[in-house]
């Protein structure tokens, strides 16, 4: 299967006069896989997203995406991140109905078609659970439902890849499962690429295909390790003996940075 | 008992402080030509109603002409700066050092360049007013989350649908705040610049009330301004709470 996405011995430095980000960092993703990179913190995770999503370009190699070299924002991604980043004077709706306006083809067919586009919003919207707040604000929802909102809004153009930075960061272990599979059922239905930056080890590997560690700053990646916990994947997987050994494994690569 | 007088308090205060003036005047019979009483100055208002009106009327269009041109300048100028580090690292120092010239000093020369009228005036209440809208429009521009720019440039979203969508909406709040300083000041730059340079308004009606010693007529003029101020800012104060109720309800719950 040819790679989606396709970091060819990238490095990236943000100024001239800084050390590199990123270092010689060559990734190969296939198209609907979802992977993880795991990392502390400053380990140029983010990076990673900037680069991916065509925000930075590469001060070396090269990132192909969909067969295309990266030379610009690609259009066909979802991002989220830790803060919800809504705006608080539109309501959840149109908080999720946003990228419709900005991206084509929906962009200018938006007024004329703005019912179907609604009911598709809605549709996300009650998959995530977060059906009858449509109409609230975002201060009238809690962070874990600010988040649901803000993955609707990833995902309501339909894009071919979500990036999301840490985006279960900030919330509490009991609402940060249920998302886990939210996001796990968002993939199962109508299958995109994920690229998912985080630090939690059991998160990486309860929803990834592909876990990738990187070091702390420059980074590189370190290690390379897939998941081959059979899907669907409840969260009880996450407390079977398969499951721990991975995070263990993971856990030693962290633990090997820290040494270094 | 207590809630009458903390519901009424501001108005029992002013009562109160105009009866100590009024009394104060008359137990040490301060010279009226110094100090007049209250009940002078409102005879004096009720004396003058005709011209006051007639003064006031031009200080409040002239006013309002300076602050509506001050209000599109600091919208396009507080964009500009906003959403250009370049502009704004530029344009900066120079607003800066031209905000801190007394804008009354500018006076003479308006009067040089457009003679006396009611031009400097408009002028003068625009110069004097549209800075803190230039700043409080491109401090709200500035102050965009990073992430959600990322979110709305990963979608191929250009600068000025990011100004439009994300920007302007999210400095909203800080441009009606600002709207309330600039609306009072436009009025302080009408009466300064009409003192000196004009044969019409309220800041002319104070100069001729003085060089014929009428006193209390010059305390009806600071009144008739210090009213005309207020009720705009009130107005705008509620404009403000009416536009970007959001910006205030989102503090107090954060869930």
């Amino acid at each position: 299967m040819p790679a989606f996405i396709d970091f060819n011995q990238v490095w990236l430095k943000y100024n001239p006069t800084l050390d590199f980000a990123i270092e010689d960092v060559s990734v190969s993703i296939a198209e609907h896989e979802f992977i993880a990179i795991v990392g502390p913190s400053g380990c140029g995770k983010s990076t990673f997203m900037k680069l991916g999503t065509g925000l930075k370009p590469p001060t070396k190699g090269t990132v192909t995406v969909d067969g295309k070299a990266v030379s610009g924002p690609l259009k066909i991604t979802g991002m989220a991140f830790q803060a919800p980043n809504l705006l608080p004077w539109r309501t959840t709706l149109d908080n999720v109905l946003l990228p419709l306006e900005i991206v084509e083809p929906y962009k200018s067919s938006f007024r004329e078609k703005r019912a179907e586009y609604e009911a598709r919003a809605m549709m996300l919207i009650n998959t995530v659970g977060l059906g009858g707040w449509e109409r609230k604000f975002p201060w009238e929802l809690s962070g874990g439902m600010q988040q649901r909102a803000s993955i609707c809004r990833a995902l309501v153009h339909e894009p071919k890849l979500l990036m999301l930075d840490e985006p279960f960061g900030a919330l509490d272990a009991f609402t940060r499962e249920e998302l886990w599979c939210v996001l796990r059922d968002l993939h199962a239905a109508n299958p995109f690429t994920v690229v998912l930056v985080t630090h939690d080890l059991r998160e990486a590997t309860f929803l990834a295909d592909t876990v990738y560690v990187m070091s702390k700053r420059p980074g590189r990646i370190l290690a390379k390790k897939h998941i081959d916990l059979p899907r669907p994947r409840d969260i009880e997987v996450t407390y079977s003996e398969p499951f721990s050994r991975i995070v263990h494994e993971l856990r030693e690569h962290i633990g090997m940075i820290r040494k270094s | 008992m207590q809630s009458f007088f903390e519901k009424h308090a501001p108005t029992l205060l002013t009562v109160a402080l105009l009866l100590v003036w009024e009394g104060t005047c008359r137990i040490f019979t301060i010279d009226p030509f110094v100090l007049p009483m209250p009940s002078a100055i409102w005879d004096a208002l009720i004396e003058y109603r005709g011209p006051i009106w007639d003064h006031a009327q031009q200080t409040f269009w002239t006013t309002m002409v300076g602050f509506a041109v001050a209000v599109v300048v600091g919208i396009v100028l507080g964009s500009l700066l906003g959403s250009s580090q370049l502009i704004y690292r530029a344009c900066y120092p120079l607003l800066v050092g031209f905000n801190s010239i007394p804008k009354a000093a500018f006076v003479p020369i308006l009067v040089v360049w457009f003679g006396i009228g009611s031009l400097p005036a408009i002028i003068t209440a625009f110069l004097i007013s549209f800075f803190p809208i230039v700043v409080n429009v491109a401090t709200g521009l500035a102050t965009l989350e990073p992430e959600l720019e990322d979110v709305l440039r990963a979608l191929g979203a250009t600068r000025f649908e990011i100004l439009r969508k994300v920007g302007l909406p999210r400095s909203m709040p800080f441009f009606f705040a600002s709207l309330k300083v600039a609306i009072t000041l436009a009025f302080v730059g009408t009466v300064v610049s009409e003192i000196s340079a004009s044969n019409a308004g309220i800041g002319y009606l104070m100069m001729s009330a003085s060089s014929s010693l009428k006193t209390a007529l010059m305390f009806a003029g600071v009144i008739v301004i210090s009213i005309m101020a207020m009720v705009m800012y009130e107005l705008f104060a509620w404009i403000e709470k009416r536009m970007t109720g959001w910006a205030h309800r989102g503090q107090q719950s954060n869930a």
